[in-house]
C-alpha cells in the first residue's frame, strides 16, 4: 500500500528538475553540536544547514573526525554526554526534533527516522534472535499484532534485503558481517520511516560484501522511495547510490551538490583534494592532504576553516568565513575563490 | 545453535563426577595422613572418663572393623568408595547408633533452603541495585540513596550476624537467638510452622544477604556501565523502545552473563560462609552439625558433611553450566566451551 504511494512520490521527484521547498523531508538549520571537554567545547558540528528531499539520498563524506556521525546522532537525538546539541533546528516532516522530549521523541524514533548503524558488528543484541529484535521494535510502536502476521512481515523484510528465512531464528553471532548489516537494513525499514540514516554502512565489510550491501541499499531505495542520508568515505558507493553529496570538513559542510556535478567539477579546494586522493575515481595518486595541520576544533576559527591546509588561501580567507553560495545550478560551495557568478578569481 | 547436545551433557557430568571423586579421595586421605587414629583417640577418651575399660585393645580392633578402618589401605579405599556410591556414610563415632546419613538428612534441607534463598535474594537484589546505580535514566536522587543499602558490605558477615543477634535477639527479643523453628510447633504444612520457620530463618538469611549483595551490586554496576556504551544500546534507543525494555532485555540481560559466571565460581565460598552463619545463629543445618562433629572429633560425621558439601557445590555448578548456554547463545553446547 505504502509502496505505491512512495513510488508515485519518487516519480514526481524524478520529473521535477529542481526540488521545491515543500518537498523537504528533513530541513536542518544552523545545527551545532558541541562536546564538553576540560579544555573547552569541541565544536564537532558547527552551523550545519541542509535539506533532504522526499525520496532523495544524500551522501555525507569527509575525513574521519569531521563530524559525520555526530550530525547523524544529532538528527536521531542520540548525542551522548559530554556532547550536546548547542543550537539549531532539525525539522523532520515539519516537526523540530530538537524540541521533542520523552514519549513524543521516543514515538518519533524509528516510525519516522531510523538508523543503519556504523558498527553493524556490535549493533545487534547478542542474546536476542534477529526476529525478536525486529519484533520488539514493531510491537513497541504498533501495539499488539498477532504472531502470525508479525512473522510474515518479518520474513518479508528479510526477503526484501536478500536474507534467507532461516535468519529469522538466528542469533547475531551466527551471521556474517554482511548478513548482520542487511539484518540492520531490514530492521531500519520495518516501520516504513520517511528517513533512514546509514552511518558508514559498508566500511567494516570486505570489498565484495560492500558491493552487495550497497546494492541492497539501492534496492531498498528504489522499492520504498525512502529518503536516506548515507555517511561514508567510499566514493564508489556514493557514486552508485546517492543523488546529492555533502562534503564536510571540521564540523561544517563546505560543498553540497548533485553527485554528477561534484564528480565533474569540484569547486572547493578540500573537495578537490578529497576526490583526487581516491584511487578508484582517477588513477592512483598519493593523498595530497597535508596531515597535522587541522585546526583545533575547540577554538572558534576566524575566517575559513580550511585555511591551514588550503593551497589557494588568500588574505580574505583569514578574516571572513565564506558563506555557502550556489555557484552552479544546485551546486553550493563555501569558498572565497569564486565570485558571486561562480567565476574563479585566480 | 544452542541445543543441549548429549556430548556436552556427558562432558559436564564427567566433570561433576571427577570433582566428587577427587573430593572423596581427599576426605579419605587427609585423616589417614594425620598421626594417631580416631578410634584409639576415642577409646582413650572413654578410658579417661570411665577410669578403666576392659580389653581396650579388643574394643579398638572391633570398632576398627566396624568403621572400615582395618585392612590394607587399598581395600579400605575400595570399600570407602563403594559405600559412598551406596550413599552409606557409616555411623557417627560420637553418637554411635546414629547413622551419618540420618544426621545429614535432618540438617541438609535446612542448609539447602537457607543458603539457596539467601543466595537468590542476595544475587537478585545486589544485581538490581547495581544495575539501577549505573542506569542514567534512574532519577539521580534514587541513584544516590542506593549505595546506602551497600553500607554493610565492608563488614564481615559473621560480625554482622553477631550484631543482629545481640540487638534483635538478646536485647530487644524480636527474633529467636537459635533454632530453625519454635518449640511446640508441629512440623508440616501449617501456617504456624511456616511462620515459625520464617521467623527463625530471617536473621541468618538477612546477615548473608546484607553483607554479600554489595559484591554483586558493584560487579553489576561496572558491567552495566560497559554495556551501556555498546552499539546495540544506542540502536535500542534509536529504535524508540521503552526505557524499561532496554533496561531489562538489553542492559541487564547482557550484563548478567559475567555475573552468573562469578556466581558459579563463588558457590564454594557461599557454602563455606553459610556454615559459619549457621553456627552463629545456632541454626541446625550442616554447618552447625559440622561444628559439633569437629569439637567431638566425630570423624565419620565430619567426612560425611564435607562430602555432602562437595556434592552440593559440584551439583550447583553443574546446573549453572548446563543453564549457561541458554542465557548466552554465543556459548554453544556443541563446542563445549563454557
Ligand atoms: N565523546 C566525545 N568527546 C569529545 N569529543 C568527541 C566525542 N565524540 C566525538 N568527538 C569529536 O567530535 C568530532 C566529530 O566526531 P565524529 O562525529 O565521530 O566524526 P566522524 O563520524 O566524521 O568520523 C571529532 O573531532 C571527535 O574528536
Ligand atoms: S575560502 Fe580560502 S582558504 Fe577557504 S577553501 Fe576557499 S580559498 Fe581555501
Ligand atoms: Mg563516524
Amino acid at each position: 500500500m505504502t509502496a505505491a504511494t512512495t513510488i508515485d512520490a519518487m516519480d514526481t521527484v524524478m520529473v521535477d528538475s529542481g526540488p521545491s521547498e515543500q518537498d523537504a523531508v528533513l530541513d536542518i538549520r544552523n545545527l551545532q553540536v558541541f562536546y564538553a571537554t576540560p579544555s573547552g567545547d569541541v565544536r564537532a558540528v558547527d552551523n550545519v544547514s541542509f535539506k533532504v528531499q522526499r525520496g532523495e539520498i544524500i551522501g555525507l563524506v569527509g575525513e574521519s573526525g569531521c563530524g559525520k556521525t555526530t550530525t547523524a546522532m544529532a538528527i536521531l537525538r542520540l548525542v551522548q554526554p559530554p556532547g550536546r546539541i548547542a543550537g539549531g533546528e532539525i525539522n523532520l516532516d515539519s516537526v523540530n526534533l530538537a524540541d521533542l522530549e520523552g514519549d513524543d521523541l521516543r514515538e518519533t524514533r524509528w516510525t519516522k527516522l531510523s538508523l543503519i548503524p556504523q558498527g553493524a558488528m556490535n549493533s545487534l543484541n547478542p542474546v536476542m534472535r534477529i526476529s525478536s529484535q525486529i519484533k520488539d521494535t514493531i510491537r513497541t510502536h504498533e501495539g499488539r499484532i498477532s504472531n502470525r502476521e508479525l512473522k510474515e512481515r518479518i520474513l518479508q523484510l528479510l526477503q526484501l534485503v536478500g536474507l534467507p528465512s532461516r535468519v529469522y531464528d538466528m542469533y547475531p553471532h551466527e551471521l556474517s558481517g554482511g548478513m548482520k548489516q542487511r539484518a540492520c537494513i531490514a530492521m531500519a525499514i520495518a516501520l516504513d520511516p520517511v528517513l533512514v540514516i546509514a552511518d558508514e554502512p559498508t566500511s567494516a565489510l570486505d570489498v565484495v560484501v560492500q558491493r552487495v550491501v550497497g546494492e541492497t541499499l539501492l534496492d531498498v531505495k528504489e522499492r520504498l522511495g525512502v529518503s536516506m542520508i548515507v555517511i561514508g568515505h567510499d566514493m564508489g558507493l556514493m557514486a552508485q547510490l546517492v543523488d546529492r553529496l555533502a562534503v564536510m570538513y571540521a564540523g561544517r559542510i563546505v560543498e553540497f551538490a548533485p553527485v554528477e556535478s561534484i564528480f565533474n567539477e569540484q569547486l572547493h579546494p578540500y573537495t578537490q583534494l578529497l576526490i583526487e586522493s581516491i584511487p578508484s575515481i582517477k588513477e592512483k595518486k598519493p593523498l595530497k592532504l597535508t596531515e597535522g595541520l587541522t585546526h583545533d576544533l575547540r577554538t572558534h576559527m576566524q575566517g575559513c576553516i580550511f585555511q591551514l591546509r588550503c593551497p589557494h588561501v588568500m588574505d580574505i580567507c583569514r578574516e571572513e568565513n565564506p558563506p555557502m553560495r550556489a555557484l552552479r545550478s544546485r551546486h553550493e560551495t563555501a569558498c572565497h575563490l569564486y565570485d558571486d557568478d561562480g567565476i574563479r578569481l585566480h | 545453535m544452542s541445543e543441549l547436545t548429549l556430548g556436552y551433557f556427558l562432558r559436564r557430568l564427567g566433570m561433576w563426577l571427577l570433582t566428587i571423586w577427587i573430593g572423596a579421595t581427599l576426605i579419605f586421605t587427609i585423616p589417614r595422613l594425620a598421626p594417631g587414629d580416631p578410634i584409639t583417640a576415642m577409646v582413650e577418651r572413654m578410658i579417661q572418663q570411665a577410669g578403666y575399660i576392659e580389653n581396650s585393645a579388643d574394643l579398638i580392633e572391633a570398632w576398627r572393623a566396624r568403621f572400615g578402618l582395618d585392612g590394607p589401605w587399598h581395600v579400605q579405599y575400595r570399600n570407602y568408595l563403594l559405600s559412598m556410591v551406596r550413599v552409606d556414610l557409616g555411623y557417627s563415632l560420637a553418637n554411635f547408633p546414629a547413622r551419618v546419613t540420618d544426621i545429614i538428612g535432618r540438617s541438609l534441607p535446612w542448609t539447602l533452603g537457607m543458603v539457596s534463598i539467601a543466595t537468590i535474594l542476595s544475587f537478585g537484589a545486589g544485581n538490581l541495585i547495581g544495575a539501577l546505580m549505573a542506569w542514567r535514566r534512574v532519577p539521580a536522587f534514587i541513584r544516590n540513596i542506593l549505595p546506602v543499602s551497600l553500607t554493610f558490605t565492608s563488614i564481615p558477615f559473621f560480625m554482622f550476624g553477631i550484631l543482629l543477634i545481640s540487638f534483635l535477639a538478646f536485647k530487644w527479643k524480636i527474633f529467636p537467638a537459635f533454632g530453625n523453628y519454635g518449640r511446640g510447633v508441629e512440623p508440616g504444612w501449617n501456617l504456624d510452622f511456616i511462620l515459625s520457620v520464617l521467623h527463625h530463618g530471617l536473621l541468618p538469611v538477612l546477615s548473608i544477604v546484607v553483607t554479600s549483595m554489595g559484591f554483586w551490586a558493584l560487579g553489576m554496576r561496572g558491567m552495566m556501565v560497559t554495556t551501556d556504551g555498546e552499539d546495540y544500546m544506542i540502536l535500542a534507543n534509536a529504535k524508540g523502545l521503552r526505557s524499561r525494555r532496554i533496561f531489562w532485555f538489553y542492559g541487564i540481560r547482557n550484563s548478567m552473563l559475567p555475573q552468573v559466571t562469578a556466581l558459579a565460581l563463588n558457590l564454594g565460598a557461599v557454602a563455606g560462609g553459610s556454615l559459619l552463619v549457621e553456627l552463629i545463629f545456632g541454626y541446625p543445618g550442616l554447618g552447625y552439625f559440622l561444628y559439633q562433629a569437629i569439637i567431638s572429633a566425630d570423624y565419620t560425621v565430619i567426612q560425611g558433611i564435607v562430602f555432602m558439601l562437595i556434592v552440593g557445590v559440584a551439583t550447583a555448578v553443574l546446573i549453572l553450566d548446563l543453564l549457561y548456554p541458554m542465557i548466552d547463545p554465543r556459548i554453544t553446547y556443541s563446542k563445549g566451551q563454557a
